[in-house]
Parts: C-alpha cells; sequence; structure tokens
C-alpha cells in the first residue's frame, strides 16, 4: 500500500504546476483569449518569483512576484491582440519564445555574479515554510492524511486557486459576462460589457495564475539553476484547458491524471514490487513511458476536434473582437 | 494515331528514366572515385609523412588556435559543460594561450549531425586547428570530419572512435572515483543499509553501469549487507525527471542518493528530505550543504592540458587515446564536507594509495574491506554480477577494460535496478 499511496502523493505534487498553468489558461480564454504563451508566461514568473523569494527570503512575495512578472506577459498579449488586434496564435508563440528565452536571460545573467545563482534551500525562513507538510491533525488519518494533507503549502493553494477560478466563472455576475466576452463579443458589446476590458483583465490575471505555476518548478521541483524549470509544462497545460473542457475542477483531476502518466516512469518498479500483477509495467521499454503524456496530450487533441463540444469551447475563442465590423 | 503517339511516349519515358537510372550509376561511380582519390590523395601524402614517420607535425604555440564543442552552457554554474570549460580554462592557464586562441561553441545538439558539423566547421574556418567535442554524439560527425580535414586535430571525449593520425578519443577511469565515492556513502548508511542511484542509463551503456557498479562495491567495502538501489533516467538530462526519481529513492528509504546525471537536483532533494548524497561532475556541496557528502569529480585541465601540449610539441599522433584516472589526476574526488562519518578521509586516502600504485584496481577478484582499527584487508573474493554469475574468478586481474571498450552490461551483486 505503500508504495501505491507514496506514488499517488508524488502525483499530485508533479501536477500541482501543471494545474496553475491550466486554470490560468482557463481563465484566459474564457474571455475569448488563446494565449499559447503559457510556457513562456511561467517561465518568466518561475524567474521573477523564484527571484524575490530568495531575495526576501519569503514564499509569498515570491507568489506575489511570479504574479506580477508573468501578469505583465499577459499584459502585453492583451496589447498586441486587443489594442493592437494582432493574430493571437502567432503572438501567442512569440510570448512563450520571448518568455523562455528572458527566462533564460536572466539565470544565466545570474550565474556570472559573485556567489553564482542562489541556491534556494541555503534561504532558512523560505526553506522553513516550504518544508511544512500539509495539515497537522488530518495529516495522521490512516492513507488518507499522508496522501492528501502532507502535502507543501503551495499544492493547497494551487486548489485553492482552482476553486475560486470556477467560483468566479461559473458562479458570479462578473464571471457570466466573462464567459459571454468569450461566446459572443458582439452580443456582450451590446449588452453593455466592455470587451477589451474584459479580456485586458483576464488576460492578465490568467498569465499571473501561470506564473505561479512556474514558481512551483523552480522552487519546489528544481530549486537551483538549469536552464530547464519548465520544460514543456506549459504546452501540457495548453492541451490540459481542452482535457479539462475549460473548467476548472475537471482541470485538477486532468492535472492529476497528468502528474500520474509522469510519476509511472519513475515509480513503477516499486508499484510492481507491492502488486507482483503489474509486473507487465517492467517490460514495457523506458521511453513509452516518456512519451504517455504526450501521447495523451495529442489524444485529447483528436477527441475534441471529433466530439466537437460545443458548449466547452468559447465560441469566440481565439477571434479579436473589433467593434467596427460588427 | 493516339496509339503511335503513346507508344512514342512510352519510349520516351522508357528512354528517358534509363538515362536517368545510368546518369545515377554514373554520379555515384564519381562519388566513389572522388572519395577514392581523397583517399588516395591522402594516402600518399601518408606515404611521404611515411618516409618520415606517420604523425601529425606540430603546431606552434602562436598558432595553435583551440576550438572547444559544448553541449550546454558553461554559464550554469555546475554540472557537465561547466566543468569542461573549467578544464579549457586550466589549460588556457597553463600554457599561457591568449582568450582569442580559444573559440568555444555552446549548446550544439549532440544528436543533431547538421549542427555539430557547423559548429565544427565553423571553429574551422576560424582558424580552429585542434577541436575538442566533449560530448558522446558528436563522435561520428568528427569520425567523418577528421578525414575531411586532415590539416586538423580531433579529439572526441567519452567515445570509441579514432584513427591514429589526426582523431583521439578521450575518457577517465572516473569507476575509480566512484569506488571512493560509494565508499563515503557507505559509512553513511547505517540504518537500513539502503542506497539510492539516479542514473541516466542502465545497463545500456558501459559509462552509466560501471559507475553503478563501482559505487556498490564501494559502498559494500564498509558496509558488505548495503543494497544500491538503481532508477533510470533514460535520459542524460532531464531536471525534473531527476528530481522525482531521486524523491521516489527517498519513498523507498534510501539514506544516501548518488547520482550520475547532470543537474544538482537529487542533492538538493535529498536536503530537502533530510538524508544525504554523493553529487558528479562538480563539487555539489554548495548546492545542498547539509546533504552533501563528495563528489567524483573529472579534473579535465588534465586531459586538455596534455593534448594541447602534445599538438605543440608534434607528439599528438603518439599520444594516441587516453584514458587518465586517479593516477594522472584526472578523475579524483570532490574534499569531503562535514557531513561525512569520522575517518572517512583515511580509508579513501587507503583506497587511493592502492589504484595510484597499480597494486589493485576495482573490478578484480580482490575484494576490499576495513578491520576494526581501519586498517585496510584484502580478501580474494569473487566478482559475481547480480544473478549470480561469476564475472572474475577469485584472485582474478580487474576487468577494467571492459569499461573502456564500452563491453560492461551487467550489474554486479548488490545492485537492484528499480
Amino acid at each position: 500500500m505503500s508504495a501505491l499511496i507514496a506514488y499517488l502523493f508524488a502525483a499530485i505534487a508533479r501536477s500541482t504546476p501543471l494545474l496553475m498553468g491550466t486554470t490560468g489558461e482557463i481563465m484566459t480564454e474564457k474571455g475569448g483569449s488563446l494565449n499559447l504563451g503559457v510556457e513562456g508566461m511561467m517561465a518568466v514568473g518561475a524567474i521573477t518569483g523564484y527571484l524575490a523569494a530568495v531575495t526576501f527570503d519569503n514564499l509569498l512575495l515570491g507568489i506575489v512576484a511570479s504574479f506580477i512578472g508573468a501578469a505583465l506577459c499577459g499584459l502585453l498579449y492583451a496589447f498586441l491582440t486587443v489594442t493592437l488586434q494582432s493574430n493571437q496564435n502567432v503572438t501567442g508563440i512569440a510570448l512563450s519564445t520571448f518568455g523562455v528565452a528572458l527566462y533564460k536571460f536572466i539565470g544565466n545573467r545570474m550565474t556570472q555574479w559573485d556567489g553564482g545563482f542562489p541556491v534556494a534551500s541555503k534561504f532558512p525562513h523560505l526553506t522553513g515554510v516550504l518544508r511544512i507538510q500539509g495539515i497537522p491533525v488530518l495529516r495522521d488519518i490512516p492513507y488518507v492524511g499522508p496522501l492528501l494533507f502532507s502535502h507543501n503549502l503551495l499544492v493547497y493553494f494551487a486548489v485553492c486557486v482552482s476553486v475560486l477560478c470556477w467560483l468566479y466563472i461559473f458562479k458570479t455576475k462578473n464571471g457570466l459576462k466573462l464567459r459571454a466576452v468569450g461566446e459572443n463579443p458582439s452580443a456582450a458589446d451590446a449588452a453593455g460589457v466592455n470587451v477589451g476590458r474584459y479580456r485586458y483583465i483576464h488576460d492578465i490575471i490568467g498569465g499571473g495564475i501561470c506564473g505561479i505555476g512556474g514558481l512551483y518548478l523552480g522552487l519546489v521541483t528544481n530549486g537551483s539553476w538549469n536552464e530547464s524549470w519548465i520544460n514543456g509544462t506549459g504546452w501540457i497545460a495548453v492541451a490540459l484547458v481542452i482535457f479539462a473542457n475549460w473548467n476548472p475542477l475537471i482541470a485538477i483531476f486532468g492535472s492529476f491524471f497528468f502528474g500520474m502518466l509522469q510519476e509511472l516512469t519513475v515509480r513503477k518498479g516499486n508499484l510492481v514490487e507491492e502488486f507482483p500483477g503489474l509486473s507487465f509495467l517492467n517490460d514495457i521499454p523506458d521511453d513509452f513511458y516518456n512519451l504517455l503524456p504526450f501521447a495523451f496530450t495529442a489524444l485529447v487533441l483528436i477527441l475534441a476536434g471529433v466530439l466537437k463540444r460545443k458548449n466547452a469551447e468559447p465560441s469566440g475563442l481565439g477571434l479579436n473582437y473589433f467593434r467596427e465590423e460588427r | 494515331m493516339k496509339k503511335l503517339l503513346s507508344l512514342l511516349l512510352v519510349i520516351c519515358l522508357v528512354a528517358s528514366m534509363t538515362m536517368l537510372v545510368s546518369c545515377g550509376d554514373k554520379d555515384n561511380d564519381n562519388g566513389k572515385d572522388n572519395t577514392g582519390d581523397g583517399d588516395n590523395n591522402k594516402g600518399k601524402n601518408n606515404e611521404k609523412d611515411d618516409e618520415k614517420p606517420t604523425s601529425f607535425p606540430a603546431i606552434s604555440k602562436e598558432n595553435l588556435k583551440i576550438g572547444v564543442i559544448h553541449i550546454g552552457d558553461p554559464a550554469d554554474g555546475s554540472g557537465y559543460s561547466y566543468t569542461h570549460d573549467l578544464g579549457i580554462q586550466g589549460m588556457q592557464r597553463n600554457l599561457g594561450l591568449s582568450d582569442n586562441q580559444i573559440v568555444r561553441k555552446l549548446n550544439v545538439d549532440d544528436g543533431d549531425t547538421t549542427a555539430i558539423r557547423t559548429a565544427i566547421e565553423e571553429c574551422i574556418t576560424d582558424g580552429c586547428n585542434l577541436i575538442f567535442g566533449t560530448s558522446y554524439g558528436y563522435m561520428q560527425p568528427m569520425n567523418d570530419l577528421a578525414k575531411q580535414f586532415p590539416e586538423v586535430l580531433f579529439s572526441h571525449g567519452t567515445g570509441y572512435m579514432s584513427n591514429d593520425y589526426n582523431f583521439n578519443n578521450y575518457f577517465g577511469r572516473i569507476y575509480q572515483a566512484r569506488y571512493l565515492a560509494g565508499i563515503a556513502a557507505g559509512l553513511k548508511a547505517t540504518q537500513g543499509g539502503k542506497v539510492g542511484y539516479v542514473s541516466a542509463y542502465g545497463t545500456e551503456l558501459a559509462e552509466t553501469c560501471s559507475g553503478i557498479n563501482a559505487f556498490a562495491l564501494g559502498v559494500q567495502s564498509v558496509n558488505p549487507t548495503a543494497v544500491v538501489y538503481v532508477k533510470s533516467l533514460s535520459s542524460w538530462y532531464d531536471p525534473g525527471m531527476e528530481t522525482a526519481c531521486a524523491n521516489s529513492l527517498i519513498d523507498m528509504g534510501c539514506e544516501v542518493i548518488a547520482q550520475h546525471c547532470d543537474t544538482a537536483n537529487p542533492q538538493i532533494a535529498a536536503q530537502t528530505s533530510g538524508v544525504f548524497g554523493c553529487g558528479y561532475n562538480s563539487n555539489m556541496t554548495p548546492q545542498a550543504p547539509n546533504a552533501h557528502l563528495t563528489a567524483p569529480i573529472w579534473n579535465w585541465d588534465v586531459y586538455y592540458t596534455t593534448a594541447a601540449q602534445a599538438a605543440i610539441d608534434g607528439k599528438f599522433s603518439e599520444m594516441g587515446n587516453y584514458y587518465g584516472g586517479l593516477k594522472e589526476g584526472f578523475v579524483d574526488v570532490s574534499p569531503l564536507s562535514d557531513n561525512c562519518v569520522e575517518g572517512t578521509q583515511d580509508k579513501i586516502d587507503a583506497v587511493k594509495a592502492l589504484i595510484i600504485t597499480g597494486e589493485w584496481d576495482v573490478f578484480s577478484g580482490v575484494k576490499l574491506s576495513f578491520d576494526e582499527n581501519g586498517a585496510l584487508v584484502k580478501t580474494d573474493a569473487d566478482l559475481k554480477d547480480n544473478q549470480g554469475k561469476v564475472i572474475v574468478a577469485t584472485g582474478g586481474a580487474s576487468v577494467a577494460d571492459s569499461v573502456l571498450q564500452g563491453s560492461m552490461n551487467y550489474f554486479v551483486a548488490g545492485v537492484d535496478l528499480k
């Protein structure tokens, strides 16, 4: 049982950055902006958040800084697509390249400074907070405790953000207006919703949330400098949005599923030891496991294309709104 | 009429096809002839040299220009490319070369033949006459280019191809240093005797598999019942997976996490979970001060200096392939951190002395252990793989050559791939 719990536990931890990226992108896409730059926004959020967290030795300031850094990328995207009416796909891809390059630029410059790139584990308060494992009484419950209630604080933070986003999008008046903007901007405009402002605000907030996912990768998964903190997480998040049917609650389970796929390579040996019936897992080459998340991403995209779930995808997604063209 | 026309057309088609095919053949033949000529020419050159010895002529120090092909960016501050570049800088200092005598090509993907060739050809255009390729995947392109540019020296690290004129291979006996690191790890894993090892690959590559084996034997010299659990990444560089593998080993109860991968992530994971670790490539104590014990390291400057000096002296062809070890100072372990058990240094020094004098080497039928006073004891014993098969019979000589030839493909007893 312990290997299974350890596996699921690791999968939850692994899914946290994916969840943040997915939730942020859902916020953005619900307003009709197809921002493909998640990878870049996560990278920028990661580096700004990481540097703030170690500079002030404070996790909260790190979260704020990663939000701001990535939100600025969202602002840039909104400016380009809403104000300047540039093509959303192209802008998103450009943003992704730009963000990753900026992250590498800052990181690589830092390594040449005195003392090199700061290592997160050297900051006592920051690591102290990150090491808090879960919720005191609940984590002692057998099975459930070690699985659900002994994670680091960022994991719970991510789940809370997702639930809040779901409440906002589906249960509030502003969320209704946001969905209207995404579905049919002309109608929303006619009903008195400021389409441009809604897109601006949600591009910025969505970008910021993605950035926190980047911070998780930088601070928890890596903890010191290398050029591959994000390593494709942003692109999987874009696909997960479709997988999750543009719903942050489903995104929690979707990203958990992808976390399970990613952890399977690492943990299969331990699982087989505990459940000998799974021994076929060991016969499959490692490379197959490594391609699973990407194979599922492709499968999801195909399914989404075939099924065409009309109610979920915002009809105005990817289209710029220009009032004079109505 | 139509029939006639179509017949004509078919005839034309067939004729043109045969012509095309024959042209193609001719081209091929020409191609072969050309390469043949090239070889002949080279042969002639060599013949001329044969009258003197077949040896690459000396390059004066002022004319020496060195190209370095890196797989990553040395600016990372630790890891593979960083340590190679420290070696290049050390060589530059040792020989007193100026900055413009060294050309660096960074982030050259080692699976992309075009990128590799472009990078090397750019170096040659820049006037480089000695090219170091630091990554395994550069081997085949360098082998081809060495034929194409007989006036340039090529030196490739971690592979097995070479010619006896202008292309050699360099690598080291890092397994010796791994054995020493294993001693430090074995002394630390006293609770349950479980040691974890995050490796890029498993038995597929002699480089990784020999490292794991040597480390495990080192662990067993001080902790005979210890088991080394291995997780394989199937990749040389995947920081997220490196962390994940380390965490899964820690969950299994491993007390020390060793690694054969590029980033310090396994060490950081060990520190976060309050266990210990042995890094690789560079001293990783700064990245994980509370966890790191010691790391097997490369002193690449030893080889780079030797090779550049040989080029200056006109002895490059004579030097041939280079496999340095502890003896040459080419490999070593980084200074022990305060996390190590007391007495670790003495035990490591004792084994190191044996290896340096050539009295003993790792993969032999002689087992090392320590008595209660900490004195080194040699016992003859079979070296077995983890299936129970005898690799080296009691008292037999070391099979370390199988590491250099790349034929080692088993785990020794006490290694468990998960």
